[in-house]
């Protein structure tokens, strides 16, 4: 079994790292070329809310083995920031506490097969999200 | 990682030619509404084929350099928008309806061409 991959996110730089290491991290799981650049794309939403909301967190790269032989990708956003106050209204489409398009995670949502998001003010946010090999 | 900025004739040429920061973003959109007040640009070509990810930090600044380009009664045109990319970006909800986007440089080029013969 491949091991995690953890990359820290303190800056716009490390959105950009983390979702290179997880486009080559989906494609030597199997996935095709769209569907690293959709997992890519759900990594680069995750990290830059850890920079913009937290300030700093971690991305975990996990692939990951379903009991019926299926085979995915784990990704793991975690920060010790405010937390979300209301996740049912981030989750909602077009809202946005940052003035950005509020798509970032409902977006993710759309991407990614699996989505859980456990976040409590005061004590930081946890997304976790995957994707399985057709 | 800057992006290099091309003036060919009315038209200025942003090629992107690797993965952005959001702050190479934000440095493009200065530079971008920078030279167009300075060369009185009629055109801008925005060329995204190297972007590995357009995410929505990424669309918003790309339209928020259209509406200050139009602003000055100038036009963009999105080029190169690669087709993994264009099926994550209507996944995640942004579709750039805003901006004209064309397949290549050459398509983008004879765009702003043709615009500019309808006005004239």
């Amino acid at each position: 079994m491949a091991a995690d991959t953890q990359i820290l996110i303190t800056s716009d730089r490390d959105v950009v790292a983390a979702r290179q290491q997880g486009r080559a991290v989906a494609l030597r799981t199997g996935f095709s070329m769209s569907e690293a650049t959709l997992i890519a794309t759900a990594i680069s939403e995750l990290a830059r809310n850890i920079v913009s909301y937290a300030n700093q967190g971690s991305v975990t790269l996990r692939p990951v083995y379903g009991s019926n032989g299926a085979i995915g990708l784990t990704i793991v956003a975690s920060d010790s920031g405010p937390g979300i106050a209301d996740v049912t209204l981030a989750l909602r489409d077009g809202y946005s506490s940052s003035g950005g398009l509020g798509l970032g995670l409902p977006g993710v949502r759309r991407l990614m097969d699996e989505f859980d998001i456990v976040s409590r003010a005061g004590s930081g946010t946890t997304v976790t999200v995957t994707k399985w090999l057709p | 990682m800057q992006v290099p900025i091309l003036k060919q004739g009315g038209v200025l040429i942003a090629t992107i030619q690797a993965a952005l920061s959001d702050a190479d973003l934000l440095e493009l959109r200065t530079a971008l509404v920078q030279q167009v007040v300075r060369y009185r640009s009629s055109g801008v070509i925005v060329d995204v084929t190297a972007m590995d990810v357009m995410d929505s930090f990424a669309s918003r600044t790309l339209l928020e350099i259209s509406h200050m380009i139009r602003l000055r009664g100038a036009a963009t045109v999105i080029v190169g928008i690669q087709p993994e990319v264009a099926f994550a970006m209507v996944q995640l909800g942004l579709t750039l309806e805003d901006i004209p986007t064309a397949l290549d440089l050459e398509e983008g080029l004879e765009y702003l061409q043709q615009k500019a013969r309808s006005i004239n």
